[in-house]
């Protein structure tokens, strides 16, 4: 009875396939399937198969191009096919050759949808059909919010604090850049006013959370209702236009952030306008990632930060303070989270309204998720949520599908995002955890 | 450099850990701290490293006074520390875990990657602890993860070394390797402090040896006292180090496991592939170094974790799909291996910790409604049987001793009738009093024809108990062996020897 008679591999595990493999191969199949069989309802729908496009943000008459709708959802639909066989199959191996393939099919789902929704148009008088534009410009503008708040969130996870109230953190930045913005007739100290607010509230998370050990999740939700109500009373508190513009001038008509163009780069094809016709806001978010990830994986800071987040005790036991790495990286995360919060006001549409962000903070802690606790992940899940919330505002133009229904979209893809495709990870070990000394 | 303590006391609330501590520690000696389980060891060395603040009393370090606020404090005068449960962050590697504190840096605070590989490098040559630098912690086995520890202290320059309980995680062999390592380091000139409630161990290696015992300093002897001596300084009575038991007749097969497999949550498989059998009225016990997969195969038995391959068999009727509560059922005892998370209910009375998994019973209960009276009968009954030292019937079980705890596990378990008795670490942070009991009503259970299964990671404990051994290695059961069995061989077994594939060469590719 010593030694068992099962076959084995090499590293000395029994030759079997565990459940949670078994479990993501019905996944990745059952997925691949549902998506297959809508683009070919896609398919089977197409009557008119002229499908107006471009490349560039803005549809020209001049310059649109036509496609055959039948052609590429068919291709789209054989794709779908392929990958369903060779999963089914179980030919897919992990690793970045399945990251391809999972990437293409999201890509074919996406192709066969938009052949659908933008056939067989009722033509326009004048300008014809609706053609499909570059999304990408309007992903990275959506985006960079998220991946501010995703850095926010990361940061602040990684030092072992649970930033729930990334969404506080925006409203009280939107409202004060607008505020800071509006006195100082400049967009740039409408950043400065954002990111001081964003530190503002880190403040108070870190102080209850590192310094008095009060349960992160609850007191996230509360500093969220917090900001919630203190904007909102705040705002009443300043007079409408009509009843003292000066007043009213000075507190909440902020200057906007303009695009800045920059040459050469903004001329590569697609992505350039993409990336690099964006406002002051977008490059510091850039800047934000580089910054973030070195700041975590290159220096001494970082190595301190995230071992405060796996194993707080190991840390004071080399005699480094616990609690001054977490609350550092905290504050820090704070300047991301108000820059983002900046974005709703001085960032895009200018005076400050109630609930300007409107949960995108969540989505930015969903990113966070999702992209597992690593800058690059979560700013590679923001723009994925930032891609959802452009097709929503690319999908309104036409009426095909309910505008309330097309509005919860984005929602409801962070859910199915989270729930089926963060699998197996580990947050850092410590997170939300405070460190209490015997 | 010469470490004194005077008078050191701490008292936590009303409670005395250390009580008026005098100790000396001279330069370049090993210093053995020998003590029961609570006894204070751990408690007093945390003052010595900063982490406690002393309630009393004082620290002389070359016969200067200092007191340490932090642990930074305590490695600025040469102090360095390992601890009990590793202070290892599982997710670096070996060189950042080192670094740790005191990085190797480049201009504003970026690290330098390449400089703390090579103080790894060098140092690990020095003391011959073959370290590989950019291994990633969680992946290497203990003993190679407290070589990483005692690596931190040395970058930190100890000049008086703690090592809190290091061999309890260690195979013989491993055990053997650090005490070489430990000879090495005071050829050096460094002081060695060396906790252990080993007494084997003590003898073996150090120089002078001064026990604890509830607080205070017994006394203070050579390593030439006998086993006998040092065991009765340790526990304040004679004990009796040897188990009575009878040589029975083992009957047929109760509880058999065939190629059982376990995956753990990140993937990896745990068990991998065991067949066990255990027969009625004998005491299987699995021996081996923890991790190596005893705590999953437990659990799969229990039903508490399921698994992904293989069946199990009670008395001829297949239970690898049953309940945890089926099983039970059907007569399995089981004391797990963690109690104070999955044997009890802290909060709870002693009087209801004990018909935890019986309230349902009839005799228990009346329709939904539990029998007070019956099971406040049973409390007082079960209380005087196991001698549950404890003020009254509804003491919550948290405030107990050690020792009272297990207590009431063990006789919650063994208060219905049994067929199978899985017990994991029953003795693990237990005064050696409650050891002595607790082994002998294991050995009663074994007597009335149970089928016991023990599962251990004390060599001492397997050779008290066992009629048959099985030592598990990476996994699986590498051999089963008879309790006459010598220790070198076990420990060679634990270490994966004898297994032809892989094992103790694996052992050594990693380290
Ligand atoms: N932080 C604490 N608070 C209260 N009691 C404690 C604390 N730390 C240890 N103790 C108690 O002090 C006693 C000695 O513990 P410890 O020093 O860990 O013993 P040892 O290391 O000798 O096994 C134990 O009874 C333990 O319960
Ligand atoms: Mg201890």
């Amino acid at each position: 009875m010593s030694t068992s008679t099962a076959p084995r591999t090499a590293s000395g595990d029994v030759a079997i396939r565990d459940r949670a493999d078994v479990l993501r191969q019905v996944k990745t199949v059952v997925v691949l399937a549902i998506a297959a069989l809508l683009v070919l309802l896609f398919a089977l729908s197409v009557d008119d198969p002229k499908i107006y496009w471009t490349l560039e943000e803005r549809a020209r008459l001049d310059t649109r191009r036509t496609l055959n709708a039948h052609v590429v959802a068919w291709s789209a639909f054989g794709y779908l096919v392929v990958a369903l066989v060779l999963a089914a199959l179980n030919r897919i191996r992990r690793g970045w050759v399945a990251g391809l393939v999972f990437f293409g099919a999201g890509l074919a789902f996406y192709a066969g949808f938009l052949m659908w929704f933008f056939a067989d148009q009722r033509e326009l008088a004048g300008i014809g059909a609706i053609s499909i534009v570059n999304p990408l410009p309007q992903t990275v503008l959506y985006a960079t919010p998220l991946v501010l708040g995703a850095l926010a969130g990361t940061l602040c996870e990684r030092a072992g604090v649970v930033n729930i109230a990334i969404e506080g953190q925006f409203l009280m930045g939107a409202f004060f850049a607008s505020v800071a913005s509006s006195l100082a007739y400049s967009a740039e100290a409408g950043l400065l006013g954002g990111a001081l607010a964003g530190v503002a509230v880190a403040s108070l998370l870190a102080c209850f959370a590192i310094k008095f050990h009060i349960n992160q999740i609850v007191l996230g939700v509360v500093l969220i209702a917090l900001c919630l109500g203190l904007t909102n009373f705040l705002l009443g508190q300043i007079p409408t236009a009509r009843e003292n513009p000066v007043l009213a001038s000075y507190l909440n008509q902020p200057v906007t952030l303009d695009p800045i163009r920059i040459p050469v780069l903004a001329d590569i094809p697609v992505l350039g306008p993409a990336l690099f016709n964006q406002s002051l806001l977008a490059y510091l978010m850039y800047a934000s990632v580089a910054l973030v990830t070195w700041l975590l994986f290159q220096t001494r800071w970082g190595l301190r930060v995230r071992a405060v987040g796996e194993h707080p005790k190991a840390v004071d036991t080399v005699g480094i303070n616990v609690a001054r790495r977490r609350w550092s990286a905290v504050l820090l995360g704070g300047v991301f989270a108000g820059l983002g919060g900046a974005f709703f006001t001085v960032g895009s549409t200018g005076a400050f309204d109630q609930n300007p962000s409107n949960g995108q903070g969540f989505i930015a802690l969903a990113a966070v998720i999702m992209g597992r606790w690593h800058p690059i992940g979560a700013t590679a899940a923001a723009t994925f949520f930032g891609f959802m919330l452009a097709t929503r505002d690319q999908l309104s133009v036409l009426t095909k599908i309910d505008s309330e229904l097309l509005s919860a979209a984005p929602y409801l893809a962070t859910v199915i995002a989270v729930a089926g495709f963060v699998g197996r990870v580990r947050p850092p070990a410590a997170s939300g955890e405070p460190y209490l000394k015997s | 450099m010469k470490l004194e303590i005077r008078g050191l006391t701490k008292r936590f609330g009303s409670f005395t850990a250390n009580d008026g501590i005098d100790l000396t520690v001279e330069e370049g000696e090993i210093h053995c701290l020998l003590g029961e389980n609570g006894a204070g060891k751990s408690t007093l060395m945390n003052m010595l490293y900063g982490l406690l603040e002393p309630t009393e009393g004082e620290i002389l370090v070359d016969g200067e006074p200092v007191s340490f606020s932090s642990p930074g404090d305590a490695i600025d005068r040469g102090i360095g520390m390992v601890h009990q449960h590793f202070m290892l962050v599982p997710v670096f590697t070996v060189a950042e875990n080192v670094a740790l504190g005191r990085e190797d840096v480049r201009g504003p605070g970026i690290l330098d990657r390449r400089a703390s590989a090579r103080r790894v490098r060098e140092l690990s040559e020095a003391y011959r602890l073959s370290v590989e630098p950019d291994a990633i912690v969680e992946t290497l086995p203990v003993g190679v993860q407290q070589r990483v520890e005692i690596l931190k202290a040395l970058t930190r320059e100890a000049k008086v070394l703690i090592l809190d309980e290091p061999t309890a995680v260690l195979t013989p062999q491993e055990t053997d390797e650090l005490f070489a390592i430990m000879r090495r380091l005071k050829a050096e000139g460094t002081s060695i402090i060396f906790i252990t409630h080993k007494l084997r161990e003590v003898r073996a290696v150090a120089d002078r040896i001064s026990v604890i015992r509830r607080g205070k300093v017994v006394g203070t002897t050579s390593p030439q006292a006998s086993e006998a001596e040092l065991a009765e300084l340790m526990v304040g009575r004679k004990v009796n180090l040897v188990v009575e038991k009878s040589e029975r007749e083992a009957g047929a097969p109760v509880l058999s496991a065939r190629d059982l497999v376990v995956v753990d949550p990140r993937g990896h498989q745990v068990v991998k592939g065991v067949s066990l059998d255990v027969r009625a009225g004998e005491v299987l016990c699995v021996a081996g170094v923890q991790g190596n997969g005893q705590t999953e195969l437990v659990k799969s038995l229990l039903g508490l974790v399921r698994a992904e391959g293989g069946s199990i068999t009670l008395a001829g009727e297949d239970i690898t799909h049953d309940s945890p509560r089926a099983r039970l059922e059907r007569g399995i005892g089981y004391v797990p291996e963690d109690r104070s998370s999955d044997g009890f209910v802290g909060d709870f009375s002693i009087r209801d910790n004990l018909v935890l998994d019986l309230f349902r019973s009839e005799q228990f209960s009346r329709g939904p409604a539990l029998a007070l009276r019956a099971i406040a009968d049973n409390a007082e009954a079960r209380i005087e049987e196991f001698d549950i030292r404890t003020p009254s019937a509804s003491t919550h079980v948290a405030a107990l001793s050690g020792g009272n705890q297990q207590k009431v596990v063990v006789a919650r378990e063994m208060s219905r009738p049994l067929t199978v008795l899985i017990a994991a670490q029953p003795t693990r942070g237990v005064d050696v009093g409650s050891i002595e009991f607790i082994h002998q009503r294991i050995i009663a259970e074994r007597d009335q024809g149970v089928a016991v299964l023990i599962v251990s990671t004390e060599l001492d404990e397997v050779y008290a108990l066992a009629d048959r051994i099985a030592v598990m290695y990476d996994g699986r059961v590498v051999d089963v062996v008879g309790p006459d069995t010598p220790r070198e061989e076990i420990g060679l077994l634990m270490a994966g020897g004898r297994d032809s594939t892989d094992g103790q060469n694996d052992v050594e590719d990693i380290a």
